[in-house]
This record gives C-alpha cells, sequence and structure tokens, in this order.
C-alpha cells in the first residue's frame, strides 16, 4: 500500500515536471507570434492613416476639377515646388497655385470677422476659395462642418507601393508626411555591404591561419581574445568610431562630415568579424582528418589541401557564417547610429551620409507620438527589419541542413 | 619555374599574406581594447564610481548607471534562466526528433537572430504600452530577458549534449526515474558549461542598448529608483547620449571613456571568471 501511493506520488511529479518543460520549450515560440502580431498590428495602421495630417482637410474652389492627390503631391505644392495645376491634370483659369494655410487667413479677414471662438471661420474660408479659383487650403477638418460651401478633396490613404518605393523621408513634414522607406532600405543594404566587404577577406583570412596554420599555443591565445571582442556592447564599438574612425575619414576624403557610410562599414566589419572567424573556423576543423591526408599523401601540399580539400569540404559552414555576418550587421543599431550620420538620403558613394532601417527606428521612436502615423511607420520599418533577419535565418538554416546531409 | 618550385611560393605567399592579415585584425581589435583602456582607465576613480552625474553629465560619477545596469541584467536573468534552462532540458531530453522539437528548435534560433532593435519595439508596444508597465526596470528587464532567452536555450542544450548517453542508460538501469536521472546524474555533470554560458551571456545583457531605449532608460534621473515601475539610468545608454548628444560633448568626453571602460571591464571580469570556472570544473570532472 505504502509502496504504491509511492509509485503515484512519484509519477504525479513526473508528470508535472514534464508539463513545466514543455511550457518552457514552447515559450520561444509563443514568443516569436507574439511579436509577429504585436509588430504587425501597430504597423498595420499606417496604412489606414490618411495622407495628410491627422485631422486636418485639403480644400479647393468648388468649380477646381481635380480629385484627389498623392502625399507627394501635396507635399510639393505646400514647399512651392509644384506651383501649376496643368502639372496636376487640372485646367484653372488662373494657372498658378495659391496656398492657404490657417494662419494665413488673417490677410484676408479682421479677427472681428473671423469671431472670437472662430465660429465664421468655415464661411470666410469658403470665401476666400471662391473668390480664388486657384487657391489650394489645408485646414483643420472642424472648420468644414458648418456652413463650409467649399470643395473638400477625397485624399486617400496611405499606399503600400508609395510606402516602400517613395524616395522620400519626412516623417513630420507638414502637410503631408512624407514616408518613402526606399533610402534607408538601400542605406541598410549600402552599409551592410560595404561592412561585409571588408570583413569577408580579413575573416577567412584569421579562419585558415587559426584553423590550419596556427600553433597551439597562439590558437589559445587568438579564440579567447575573438570571443572577448564578440562580447563587447556594440555601444563602446560604436564610440570608439565615433572618436578615431569618423574623424579619420574626414582627414583622409577631405570630406566636410566624417559621419558616412564607409565609417557604418567599417566599424561594421569590425563586429561582425567575430562572428564570421568563429563559425567558419569550426567549420574548416570539421573537415575529416582522412580527407586531408589522403590529399597530402597524392602529394599536394597544404596550401593546395587547404584550397582543394579543406575550403569546398567546409564551405557550407563558412556561408553560414558569412550570412548569419550579414544579418548581424544588417540588424546592429547603435554603432551605426552612432557614426553614419543619419541622413535620410540615397547614397550613391561610400563617402556620403546615409541612415539605416535600425537606426531611423532608435533616433525616431522616442520622438513620435504614439498611435500616430510616424508611430505606425517605424513599427512597419521594424517588420521589414523582423522579414528580413527571418529570411537570412532560414537561409542560414537551409545552407547548413545541406552540411550536414553531406556528412550523412 | 618548374611545378614543384611554384607550388612552394604559392603556399609560401598564401601562408604569409594569412598571417599578416590575422595579425592586421589582431592589431586592429588590440588597438580598440587598448585605447579603450588606456583613456578609460584615466577617469577611473572612487568618486567616478560612486557619485550621480553632475553639470549635465560633465562632472561627477556614473553610479546610477551602474546601479540601473546592475538591475536590469539581474531583473532579466530571473526571467531568463530559468526558463531557457528548462526549455533546454526539455529540447535535449525530453522532446526526441519529431517535428515539435524541430518546431521549436527554429523558432529559437529565429528568435536568436531578430536584431535588438525590434525587440525594443515589441517590449514597447507589449510591456509598456499594452501592459500598462510604463518605462520602467519591469518592462526593460522583460524585453532583455526575452532577447538572452534563446543564448540560455542553446548553452543548456550544448551543455546536455555533451553529457555521454552511457550515464543516463547507467542511472535508468539503476532504477531510477527520468526526473531523478536528470537531476541527480545529468545537471550536475552539465552544470559546469551551463554556468560558463549563462556568466557569457550576463555580458551580452549589460552592454545591450536598443532594446532598453524604450523600454528602461532614461537620460537622467535626479534620484536612484526605488521600485520595480521607476526608470533608471543604464551604462549602454548613458554612453551613448553622452557622446552623441550631451550638452557639452567635449566636456563630457572625460565620462565617456571612463563609461566605456567600465562597459568593457564588465565584459572583461565576466569573461575571465567564465573561463577560470571552466578551467576548475574541467580539472575536477577529470580527476573524479
Amino acid at each position: 500500500m505504502k509502496k504504491k501511493m509511492f509509485r503515484g506520488k512519484k509519477y504525479f511529479i513526473e508528470a508535472l515536471w514534464e508539463g513545466l518543460l514543455k511550457i518552457s520549450g514552447s515559450v520561444t515560440s509563443i514568443i516569436i507570434i507574439l511579436i509577429i502580431i504585436f509588430l504587425f498590428s501597430e504597423g498595420m495602421g499606417l496604412f489606414k492613416e490618411k495622407v495628410v495630417e491627422d485631422g486636418y482637410v485639403v480644400a479647393v474652389n468648388s468649380r477646381n476639377k481635380i480629385e484627389t492627390l498623392s502625399s507627394s503631391q501635396i507635399k510639393n505644392i505646400f514647399d512651392a515646388k509644384i506651383v501649376s495645376w496643368k502639372k496636376l491634370g487640372v485646367n484653372v483659369s488662373e494657372d498658378e497655385i495659391m496656398v492657404l494655410r490657417l494662419d494665413d487667413v488673417t490677410n484676408y479677414a479682421t479677427e472681428e470677422e473671423i469671431g472670437e471662438n472662430f465660429e465664421n471661420l468655415p464661411k470666410i474660408i469658403s470665401k476666400i476659395l471662391e473668390e480664388h479659383p486657384n487657391m489650394i487650403a489645408f485646414i483643420p477638418e472642424q472648420y468644414t462642418r458648418k456652413g463650409f460651401s467649399a470643395k473638400v478633396l477625397h485624399l486617400g490613404n496611405i499606399k503600400v507601393k508609395d510606402f516602400l518605393t517613395g524616395k522620400e523621408w519626412f516623417p513630420t513634414a507638414q502637410p503631408a508626411p512624407q514616408f518613402g522607406v526606399l533610402p534607408i532600405i538601400l542605406g541598410t543594404l549600402w552599409v551592410s555591404l560595404g561592412a561585409i566587404l571588408i570583413a569577408l577577406p580579413f575573416g577567412l583570412a584569421v579562419a585558415i591561419y587559426s584553423a590550419e596554420l596556427a600553433s597551439n599555443r597562439i590558437h589559445k591565445i587568438l579564440k579567447p581574445v575573438i570571443e572577448l571582442l564578440a562580447g563587447i556592447p556594440s555601444v563602446v564599438y560604436g564610440f570608439f568610431g565615433l572618436v578615431i574612425i569618423v574623424p579619420l575619414i574626414q582627414k583622409v576624403f577631405a570630406l566636410p562630415v566624417g559621419e558616412t557610410a564607409l565609417a557604418g562599414s567599417i566599424v561594421l566589419a569590425i563586429m561582425a568579424l567575430p562572428t564570421i572567424i568563429t563559425i567558419a573556423e569550426d567549420a574548416l576543423r570539421s573537415t575529416p582528418r582522412a580527407m586531408k591526408e589522403a590529399s597530402l599523401a597524392l602529394g599536394a601540399n597544404k596550401w593546395q589541401t587547404i584550397l582543394k580539400v579543406t575550403i569546398p569540404y567546409s564551405i557550407s559552414g563558412i556561408t553560414a557564417g558569412v550570412v548569419l555576418g550579414i544579418g548581424r550587421a544588417i540588424g546592429e543599431t547603435m554603432a551605426v547610429l552612432m557614426v553614419t550620420g543619419n541622413a535620410a538620403v540615397i547614397p550613391h558613394t561610400l563617402l556620403e551620409p546615409v541612415r539605416t532601417i535600425p537606426a531611423t527606428i532608435a533616433a525616431e521612436l522616442g520622438e513620435s507620438a504614439k498611435g500616430g502615423a510616424h508611430y505606425e511607420a517605424l513599427f512597419v520599418l521594424g517588420c521589414i527589419l523582423f522579414i528580413i533577419t527571418l529570411i537570412i535565418n532560414l537561409i542560414v538554416e537551409y545552407v547548413s541542413s545541406k552540411n550536414k546531409n553531406k556528412i550523412a | 619555374m618548374n611545378y614543384n618550385k611554384r607550388k612552394k611560393v604559392n603556399q609560401a605567399s598564401a601562408f604569409w599574406l594569412f598571417r599578416i592579415m590575422s595579425l592586421i585584425v589582431v592589431v586592429i581589435l588590440g588597438c580598440i581594447l587598448g585605447f579603450i583602456i588606456i583613456n578609460g582607465f584615466q577617469a577611473i576613480s572612487w568618486d567616478f564610481l560612486t557619485k550621480i552625474p553632475e553639470d549635465g553629465m560633465t562632472k561627477g560619477g556614473i553610479m546610477p548607471a551602474i546601479l540601473g545596469t546592475l538591475y536590469l541584467t539581474l531583473g532579466s536573468m530571473i526571467f531568463a534562466f530559468p526558463i531557457g534552462v528548462l526549455s533546454g532540458i526539455y529540447l535535449n531530453e525530453y522532446g526526441g526528433k519529431g517535428w515539435i522539437v524541430r518546431l521549436i528548435r527554429t523558432m529559437t534560433n529565429n528568435l536568436g537572430a531578430i536584431p535588438s532593435i525590434v525587440f525594443g519595439l515589441f517590449g514597447m508596444s507589449l510591456f509598456v504600452n499594452t501592459l500598462g508597465f510604463g518605462d520602467s526596470i519591469l518592462a526593460g528587464s522583460l524585453t532583455l530577458g526575452l532577447l538572452v532567452l534563446p543564448i540560455v536555450i542553446r548553452t543548456t542544450e550544448e551543455a546536455l549534449k555533451q553529457i555521454d548517453d552511457s550515464y543516463r542508460i547507467g542511472s535508468l538501469a539503476l532504477g531510477a526515474t527520468k526526473l531523478q536521472t536528470i537531476t541527480k546524474v545529468v545537471l550536475p555533470m552539465a552544470f559546469p558549461n551551463i554556468i560558463t554560458g549563462l556568466i557569457l551571456s550576463i555580458g551580452r545583457v549589460s552592454g545591450e542598448t536598443a532594446p532598453i531605449m524604450f523600454t528602461a532608460v532614461a537620460y537622467f534621473l535626479p534620484k536612484l529608483p526605488s521600485s520595480i515601475f521607476d526608470q533608471v539610468m543604464a551604462l549602454p545608454y548613458h554612453l551613448y547620449v553622452i557622446s552623441t548628444s550631451g550638452t557639452d560633448i567635449d566636456a563630457s568626453k572625460t565620462m565617456a571613456y571612463g563609461t566605456a571602460f567600465v562597459l568593457v571591464a564588465i565584459v572583461l571580469i565576466l569573461n575571465i571568471c567564465a573561463n577560470l570556472l571552466r578551467r576548475y570544473f574541467g580539472n575536477k570532472v577529470k580527476t573524479n
């Protein structure tokens, strides 16, 4: 009887333990799902936002044939870059575009006419618009409700296509904020590509040296040093880049500012080195001894063996290391934020300031209003970053699984 | 030049190229470390480590930032260690080779590859806004915990993998249950490797900036936090702020060097600890 009870209790604890383990095991999957849900639900709100600032409308003379405007058109009109109605595809008796903002109303009417609580404002704005057939007004929606007779344009929502292909990133521009992520995505790719081009030859050289050439003693020093460098915080690398590399680049290339894509690439290359070295070295070391010895026995020397046997054998592992390094570089935030200058323009050379996806999020999230279009746009950037790293990780898994098959 | 000679020359030139490139890398890395350590060491004093910042971060010390980093690291570890270790045990000891384990492993790898700034976004959305923790030690710790979770899981799994199956079979053959086998045989043997891995992950957490930028830290706080719902200052963010957007960047340069030094020193000390432990336990296991 006693024995049976002991067994039952034991069984219960075992089952409890296993359940606990299962729950812990599923935590990572749950977190990933939560990340997807939260990132996308916050981000997708952007495409439900109007192209102009919340609570504002764009209005024109009621005989004006224009129906709708895109966000970049609105921005260019109010920046006086588009000055002719013909360019927008409509004929208006006076072709030159006149712009009316709320502040300008006092040029047309006295404060008494407007009224103490702005109660006459809708009528006055309508009247101004009627008198000027070539005028376009950007006004708060609240003044278009009572007694407003001018034509309010039906503006669409922010479109996915405009977001992905837009060349301008002015998230706080008035009246129409611009969310074109092309320069940011290109900036990210430029910096990461530059980093990997610098890191790859050096990383491979160190990996080959460490795996094949270095004596045991040197290897014992080299490995902890590489490990240590992998552990140094990115903000410290960024600080080093800021006080050493940035001024150096400014001096060498005689630039007005040293904060450039090149500075970002160099800092990222240094940071990606430990990843590439460690993984590539492990891959090189996994080559079976018999294979190398067979090559040597056939009369090949060490270099030929490395070139023709070791590297081809471990190429998938090396690739995995390089791809992981790229992933690291793309997602790196602080170091890049500190040294690349953060100008959201499409870069043409490595010697211009650029801005990357993570740096944009880090620099702007603090000043964006929660739930606003800017805030949501930054979450969409986070989604893009998430998808990029997911793809990179799947590539790594695919490449390494290929490696396993080969050994089997 | 005959074939054999060319072969020799090729090898020699290739090997020298590798040696030189490796040397360049080591020199660059040495320069970074040396630069931070030499410049930073001059800024270090007892006052620097124990006083609060004064005069717009140009004088005084960084004590609140050290304390904040300590709180955040500790908080994230309380969250991530138990779950991570249990999850690692599950993957290696209970999971088998089915699709569930493969899926969990893929998910864990994916989580480990997500950039830290995405964790920051997620932490802000979930902990700060949805759960209403606000910018606080709690929200920051949880976000950092999520970030370090995959590392803890992988470390545990690797450590368990190294234990030979014969120990498990022997224990089970003696009538022990699976739970007893794990707690009495497998875990004690894997313990040193798990601990060293965990120590290294502490270093990783203490230097992260992006995840805590929007979930926990403040630019400057006049008083120390009194509960887990308070904001804190943290070393990495402090370094970022005083080196890029402080009130007087040149005047706070010494402070920046000192902060960078403290950050590097934390990582250095943790690394040395891990290596010492590895050596200590390594010897112990052998003599047994």
